[in-house]
């Protein structure tokens, strides 16, 4: 059998945005991974309520205050984030830097008012199953908000530091993806640990 | 079997293969060993890795069946025995099964989809690093007499901190986390690899069966990996800081371990089984000289199986004392999965049955696959009925029903498998006749050993146990299972030794030594280490079999790293996109994990100080590199995705 | 080929060693309603999966004969003239595992069912596993008819039981394979087996998941007996234990009172009063000693005392330090706890 020479795949662009390119699709993956993982901690913050006698089994439920806060500012966060991600994918540098700088600091407002969730909580991690449950999901989360923290600063940080190109543009939308996701799987967490030890009453 | 030692169909000429070979090419000595990204080269690594683990997993499981082949036998403690059984499961499930599927994937993907490389080769790097940490801590513990003995499953509360003293189950739960680790990075890289880098022309309905079975298996394992995940962080967390997941006097539920458990622990064995199953197929259309039959039906039954898998995770728990009206849904769908598994056996033994099968080495094992794996499934069938279930679980039946699907339904594809892409990886063909002695062994010897298990467990032997007393009347059959071992271990070691021999002084295989027909076969044996110098384009489902020319694209950068994108489903190709170069992050990466993963067994503080350096590895890992778009030839044609 | 008939040859040398199986911890000798209606199930699986298996070495074996004839010039890769048969063939095999799945999901619920049917009055039991012991109560009609033994269960024939079972430390799993299937005994929950025996006998159950080091050596005896032995027996239980008359047993129970025993161990109408460990009252009554470990013999239970970590590695019973004579007195003592 021989090979017969029938196209050239140099005409192709060298990068691309969203699925067009490999980056997206570690981001999807890692999101899937993420949302298995909180499924399955709502899944079993549902299961320990419901063969509970009451919910919380011997506290009083979180206050409302910071977690709502929290939730307002992260929904809040998301028009900033979808600028930050067109800025990027028009290729536009300055419009980039400045809203990666807005979308950067609204991450490390959210994990200051974070610090102030976790004493209004109402309960310990070792107080009981309630307790380490509740601790269980803020602590996912959190984790994604740091994580995210950590990668949206470097981004920004490299957006004045380095030369920026496609593949950075792509990265900056990539981003906002992920941002998009750490608030959406807030939503189901807040209305669980805020609301649900009020209305399971 | 005609063997092809010409040319093979894509090869570059010798200036332009040279310049290609530098580019992709793994810096020599140590710093190349901890650095390479080459997918070739970490799955040789994963894939021998693999078989070490399978070795040991072995000769603690041929302990164990020399302490039961006979009643009171005190060779071995107590304390030692449960070590030894719970090592035995956690080496087999966790650090040989999973990550050899995977290994081989990452091995055989690029070529099997006629792309350069994997998609993600550092995180690629970082799985086997971060599996290879797993596996040390876990046996420097069992040298260390505190390996886990609560079993691979380690239910609470016999592992949690009132019944588990020490460190063991804070082992067997950080295992966890590191081949967890391991195993997702693997997923996403080859999810990512099947559905992104296929060759043109290759749409879905042209995919392998092999690389179908293993995106299917990625997505498993993305679903099922986190439950497993959660499930040993909430034990640790009990055993370290005092939370009480598991603790019935706080609210908490042992049974909330089991169902995060096997909501894992469930598709986990079909994340073992299904590559299996991809095997097979790619064997036997080979050896039977026929595509097989029902390609779409084969796809649907691997979609099904892997769907399906999610449902059934209660059956391991018919025991507990679950609502029965629950329990009988788990039963339906416990035997519902009966259906796809059947489709496709009916459609391999077809594929037989209208080619031109030759009973090469490879297909010896598909044959043994067929009847072992049956035998098992079926015993499978029987446990689904909860009836049933009440009496044989945890009894040996279960043991002889689980080694039947495993090692007939995943560990003979894979000997298969590995005997038949052995020429592909090295160049070399193993002695057929060592390959059949082998065979001959491992399948006598598997049945002697696990056939009487059946028996025993109807006889009421139940599983997990140190010892048993004469007067139970078990001696016989566990000395005939005993028997039954230590020729399958003969089998291994003639298995291995042929391979190990083959490696060094085998006869050259040329490009397509058995008359494969797909993408892999296009390339010489072992490929160069970009694979394909031209990237060919695929018009049919075994590509190779078409006809006298194969037609491919050239144009692929030649002086950087440079892979092709394509859409998902058509395969048209959208766009190129740069591979990484050797790094050492992954690797530097994966000491600063062990280290936090590690230390957090000790003290909970480690998981916050030892994130630090974490953080600092992963930065460094994705420092902006020169970009890729800068440096190769471009056209002003617009980049896909952007806005105007 | 030789494989196939190997296979063959192995299930028939396992249908003859089906057969001929009498046993004492076998679900395969079904003494009690729930065994037998199990074992309705598992003879319909037998038949019904060994059909499946033997159409499906029917068919490979075909292959494996048509596989003489001679090779192809080139590799079949479009559709074959056999293709259409095969199809039909597909959806035939496919539609007879349906139907195969119908029949036994059908039969499974069927007979999961009837499992929970119990006779009126059922005799009520209360088991709790420890490691590595089974503590047993019977309720009676009055509070202080309260039954307490351990490691061992005796039944009425005819007669259902319903057993309330409790774990205290880490699952267990309750289970007397010639009457019923298995119950976990599960920390933080109640669970509930119910078994109705048959037929007079001498039975054996063991514990079936996994409990730590000593699960091994986790059995219990069951005697099913006349409705009239069983109120016998029941009439003993209750009764304390008289002091014993005989020197060396009189030195015995002192011993037992003022060393290590009384810590863990009650008899009824001694000073030791202990719920730790098993009930000793009437210990002479079983017919094993430490959950079926050893049989309950003179020398057994000298050298269970003796050193209780010979025989169970990891076992919570301390050694205690007794001189010969008195060992020999406390199993004296033992030894009148009939």
């Amino acid at each position: 059998m021989k090979a017969r020479v029938v196209g050239d795949l140099s005409i192709l662009p060298p990068a691309g945005f969203r699925s067009y390119g490999l980056w997206f699709w570690a981001g999807l993956g890692f999101m899937s991974i993420e949302t298995a993982g909180f499924a399955l901690a709502i899944g079993a913050y549902l299961y320990l309520m419901s063969s509970a006698p009451q919910w919380p089994l011997d506290s009083p439920s979180p206050d409302l205050l910071w977690g709502t806060l929290q939730t307002v500012l992260l929904l809040a966060s998301l028009w900033p984030a979808l600028a930050f991600s067109r800025a990027g994918r028009r290729c536009d540098l300055a419009a980039t830097r400045r809203w990666g700088v807005i979308v950067a600091a609204l991450n490390a407002l959210a994990l200051v008012i974070r610090g102030f969730e976790f004493p209004h909580l109402n309960t310990r991690w070792d107080f009981d199953v309630y307790g380490s449950i509740v601790w269980a999901l803020m602590l996912l989360h959190t984790a994604h908000l740091i994580t995210d923290f950590i990668d949206t600063a470097m981004l920004v940080v490299f957006l004045f530091t380095h030369s920026v190109d496609v593949e950075r543009f792509s990265d900056v939308d990539d981003d906002c993806i992920y941002w998009a996701f750490v608030v959406l799987s807030w939503l189901p967490i807040y209305l669980l640990i805020y609301w649900a030890p009020r209305l399971a009453s | 079997m005609s063997l092809d030692a010409g040319a093979p169909p894509i090869a570059l000429d010798p200036e332009r293969h040279a310049a290609l070979a530098r580019v992709w090419a793994t810096p020599r000595g140590l710093w190349g060993f901890l650095t390479t990204v080459d997918a070739k080269e970490i799955g040789k690594r994963y894939i021998v890795t693999g078989l070490v683990f399978f070795v040991l997993g072995g000769l603690l499981a041929a302990a164990m069946r020399t302490q039961l082949a006979r009643p009171e036998s005190g060779l071995i403690d107590p304390d030692r025995y449960n070590q030894i059984f719970s090592m035995h499961g956690t080496t087999m499930m966790f650090l040989f099964a999973v990550p050899i599927m995977e290994a081989m994937a990452v091995y055989l993907t690029p070529l099997m989809v006629g792309a350069r490389t994997m998609a993600f080769p550092r995180l690629n790097a970082f799985s086997y690093w971060i599996y290879l940490a797993g596996g040390v801590m876990l046996y420097a513990a069992f040298v260390l007499n505190i390996a886990p003995e609560a079993g691979w499953t380690a239910y609470a509360p016999l592992s949690g901190p009132q019944f588990s003293a020490g460190k063991r189950s804070d082992i067997w739960a950080q295992l966890i986390t590191f081949t967890e680790v391991a195993g997702l990075a693997a997923a996403v890289s080859i999810a990512a690899t099947i559905l992104k880098m296929r060759a043109p022309g290759m749409t879905l309905a042209r995919v392998p069966l092999f690389a179908w079975s293993m995106l299917i298996t990625s997505f498993m394992v993305i679903v099922a990996m986190p439950a497993v995940m959660l499930a040993s962080s909430f034990l640790i967390s009990d055993r370290l800081i005092g939370t009480h997941f598991y603790n019935a006097a706080e609210g908490g539920s042992p049974l909330l371990y089991q169902h995060l458990f096997w909501f894992f622990g469930h598709p986990e064995v079909y994340i073992i089984f299904l590559p299996g199953l991809g095997m097979v197929s790619e064997i036997t259309a080979t050896f039977c000289r026929r595509s097989v039959f029902g390609y779409p039906v084969m796809v649907l039954a691997l979609l099904t199986t892997g769907f399906l898998a999610f449902g059934l995770w209660v059956h391991h728990m018919f025991a507990t004392g679950l609502p029965r009206l629950g329990d009988s849904f788990y039963t339906a769908a416990s035997m519902t999965i009966a259906l796809p598994a059947g489709v496709q056996i009916f459609c391999w033994i077809a594929t037989m049955w209208d080619g031109r099968p030759r009973f090469g080495t490879p297909m010896l094992y598909v044959v043994g696959f067929i009847v072992t794996f049956v035998l098992g499934g079926l015993s499978g069938v029987m446990l689904a009925s909860v009836p049933l279930d009440t009496q044989v679980h945890d009894t040996y039946f279960v043991v002889a029903h689980f080694h039947y699907v495993l090692i007939g339904g995943a560990v003979f594809p894979l000997l298969g498998a590995i005997h038949y892409w052995f020429p592909k990886i090295t160049g070399r063909l193993p002695s057929e006749l060592a390959g059949r002695w082998a065979f001959a062994l491992i399948f006598s010897g598997f049945n002697l050993a696990f056939f009487p298990m059946h028996l025993v467990g109807l006889w009421g032997m139940p599983r997990r146990v140190y010892t048993y007393s004469a007067e139970m009347g078990w001696g016989g059959m566990n000395l005939l299972s005993t028997a039954g071992a230590y020729v399958l271990a003969a089998g291994v070691a003639v298995y291995l030794l042929n391979l190990i021999v083959a490696a060094r002084r085998g006869p050259a295989a040329g490009p397509n030594p058995w008359g494969g027909g797909g993408l892999e076969w296009a390339t010489s044996s072992p490929p160069p280490v970009y694979n394909f110098g031209m990237t060919p384009v695929v018009e049919g489902r075994e590509p190779l079999w078409l006809g006298e020319e194969l037609p491919v694209l050239d144009g692929l950068d030649e002086r950087t790293r440079e892979v092709l994108l394509t859409s998902v489903s058509q395969a048209k190709p959208t766009s190129r996109e740069g591979s990484p170069d050797p790094s050492i992050w992954p690797f530097v990466t994966t000491l600063a994990t062990s280290v936090l993963f590690v230390g957090s067994i000790f003290d909970e503080w480690w998981v916050v100080w030892g994130s630090l350096p974490v953080t600092a590895c992963v930065i460094a890992w994705f420092w902006p590199k020169p970009s890729h778009s800068r440096q190769v030839k471009r056209r002003d044609s617009g980049i896909p995705g952007a806005i105007a | 080929m030789i494989r196939p008939a190997l296979r063959m040859a192995s299930l028939s040398v396992a249908a003859l060693a089906l057969c001929g199986c009498r046993g004492v911890q076998t679900m395969l000798d079904p003494a009690g309603d729930q065994a037998r209606q199990i074992d309705v199930i598992w003879r319909l699986m037998l038949w019904v999966c060994g059909a499946m298996y033997l159409l499906v070495l029917v068919f490979l074996a075909w292959a494996l004969w048509r596989a003489r004839r001679p090779p192809l010039a080139a590799p079949a890769t479009g559709p074959t003239p056999a293709e259409p048969g095969l199809e039909r063939g597909l959806a035939g095999w496919a539609g007879l595992i349906v139907a195969g799945l119908i029949v036994l999901v059908t039969a499974s619920f069927l007979i999961d069912r009837s499992l929970a049917e119990l006779r009126p009055h059922p005799l009520r039991l209360k088991v709790t596993a420890h490691q590595w012991w089974w503590q047993v109560e019977y309720e009676g009609a009055r509070p202080d008819q309260l039954l307490t033994t351990a490691n061992q269960v005796v039944l009425p024939v005819g007669r259902s039981a319903v057993v309330e079972l409790r774990a205290d430390d880490v699952i267990h799993s309750f289970w007397i394979p010639n009457l019923a299937g298995k119950v976990d005994l599960i920390p933080g929950r109640t669970n509930y087996v119910a078994l109705t025996p048959r037929r007079t006998g001498v039975f054996r159950g063991q514990c079936a998941e996994f409990c730590g080091l000593q699960h091994a050596k986790m059995a219990f005896d069951v005697q099913v007996v006349d409705p009239a032995a069983f109120d016998a027996w029941r009439g003993r239980q209750l009764a304390a234990a008289a002091p014993p008359v005989e020197a060396q047993a009189a030195l015995g129970k002192q011993t037992f009172e003022s060393k290590g025993c009384v810590m863990c161990h009650r008899i009824q109408g001694s000073e030791a009063s202990a719920t730790v460990g098993p009930d000793l009252t009437h210990l002479m009554s079983r017919r094993h000693i430490a959950a079926g470990a050893r049989p309950n013999t003179r020398g057994d239970l000298a050298a269970w005392i003796a050193d209780p970590q010979g025989t169970k590695p990891g076992t919570p019973m301390p050694r205690v330090a007794l001189s010969s004579e008195e060992l020999n007195a406390v199993v004296a003592y033992l030894e009148t706890l009939k």
